[in-house]
């Protein structure tokens, strides 16, 4: 059960904290669970029907389907955190006056919830789908131990979804005006991090070169299968052992969403109709 | 990658002095994703697999690996066969050489790995962690 406990936990933990980043991310705006939850559901949907699809799916291509179809999605959630982070760099600031204030229907709408949606759908039917396979797995191999190892399943996801759980809170604890920088960083490192896994599987796939295996190792001090090392690994993008070709999409996706995040930004005097001292800190 | 997402993000910012059409902010997530898509399927189908690496066969048979220990020549790309020979799926990994790849149970899958510098590179089986082995790189 323990086993079973771990390899599901493992699995939900990178979707979960995504999730909870996300919703982090999108504080104060209205409507935001249904979209993101949605995009949550949608993701599972679609994980039943990858996993459903597995063999098919790993035959595509010449056998490369899987590779190419996790390196897409890992794009595809790439470019979603980046259409919000500069979305945030133009509108962030009045976002945060708004919010402590009337203007929440100011926002309403115009926020990229969608594009948020679909990075936790996306999320969770790249991690789900092995999920769903793995329990399957379990279930179909019957045995007394069947029931057990569910039991385990069920905990693990319970699990992951805690440390998920417990990100989002510890973000909320952060004050309002604050919060949306430390999320830009977090999802910018976050996208960083995705791409650097897509460029893995492009050259697991052999449609791009590897540039040097492990350029660095640093397993003897921080392995990548410890939790620490997972949740940097979901977070920054903390690699071991890091191929070249990871380094280059890492260093390249934080320096170009950096550069349009600054070069993009709005560049105008904060509307303020009260002084700032009359501003309430906290928000809602 | 970089190129597309400085000239998908481009049109915004010009369409948009002070605020983006609501059409264009509505549809340019799809448009990203969808180029994501395209990017992974289209570099697929421009570069197909090249076949003349060195192979190396491993099976996965009552959870163990056959064989578990492999010898292979360090400085080269190497192509990794996996059969499931199993009636449970499998996802091959390794941490130490980043490859996670689903291994559905009768199936097998082929992936690249390396250059690979001398030294050992655990991987295991994602579904079953006690199941081991190294590729060993000389």
């Amino acid at each position: 059960m323990l086993a079973t406990l771990i390899i599901v936990f493992r699995e939900v933990l990178e979707a979960s904290l995504v999730v909870g980043i996300v919703m982090a991310a999108s504080r104060g705006v209205p409507h935001r669970s249904l979209w993101i939850f949605g995009g949550c559901a949608a993701g599972v949907l679609g994980a039943l029907v990858v996993a459903g699809f597995a063999t098919e799916i790993a035959s595509l291509v010449q056998g490369i389907g899987q590779e190419l179809f996790n390196a897409a999605i890992l794009f595809a959630a790439v470019a979603m955190l980046g259409w919000h982070n500069i979305w945030m760099s133009r509108h962030g600031r009045d976002l945060a006056a708004d919010a402590t204030r009337l203007g929440k229907d100011v926002v309403a709408g115009t926020r990229p919830l969608h594009a948020l949606a679909l990075v936790c759908g996306v999320a969770l039917l790249r991690e789900g789908s092995e999920v769903v396979l793995f329990l399957y797995g379990v279930a179909v191999s019957g045995g007394n131990s069947a029931a057990s190892m569910m039991l385990g399943g069920v905990l693990g996801v319970a699990a992951g979804l805690a440390v998920g759980a417990a990100i989002y809170f510890g973000l909320m604890a952060i004050p309002m005006r604050y919060l949306f920088s430390v999320t830009s960083w977090l999802i910018l490192l976050l996208a960083a991090g995705m791409a650097s896994q897509g460029a893995a599987f492009l050259s697991a796939a052999d449609v791009l070169p590897s540039l040097g295996d492990s350029v660095w190792d640093t397993s003897g001090l921080l392995s990548e299968r410890s939790l620490l090392g997972q949740v940097l690994h979901v977070l920054i993008g903390y690699t071991a052992r890091p191929a070249g070709i990871q380094l280059v999409f890492f260093a390249a996706t934080l320096i170009i969403l950096g550069t349009l995040m600054r070069a993009l930004r709005i560049q105008h005097p904060p509307r303020r109709t009260l002084p700032p001292s009359a501003l309430p800190s906290k928000a809602v | 990658m970089a190129r597309w997402i400085v000239a998908l993000a481009r049109p915004a910012a010009v369409a948009s002095p002070g605020r983006t059409p609501a059409s264009l902010r509505a549809r340019a997530p799809a448009v990203l994703a969808g180029l994501g898509l395209a990017l992974g399927l289209g570099l697929g189908a421009a570069l197909p697999a090249l076949a003349d690496e060195p192979e190396v066969a491993i099976s996965i048979r009552d959870h163990q690996f056959v064989p578990s220990e492999i010898n292979v020549t360090a400085g080269q790309k190497i192509k990794i066969v996996v059969k499931n020979e199993g009636k449970m799926p499998s996802e091959f990994e390794s941490v130490d050489f980043h490859r996670e790849k689903v291994v559905p149970s009768g199936k097998e899958i082929t992936l690249f790995v390396g250059p690979l510098n001398p030294g050992s590179y655990e991987f295991f089986d994602d579904f079953h962690p006690d199941t081991r082995g190294h590729l060993v790189a000389k």
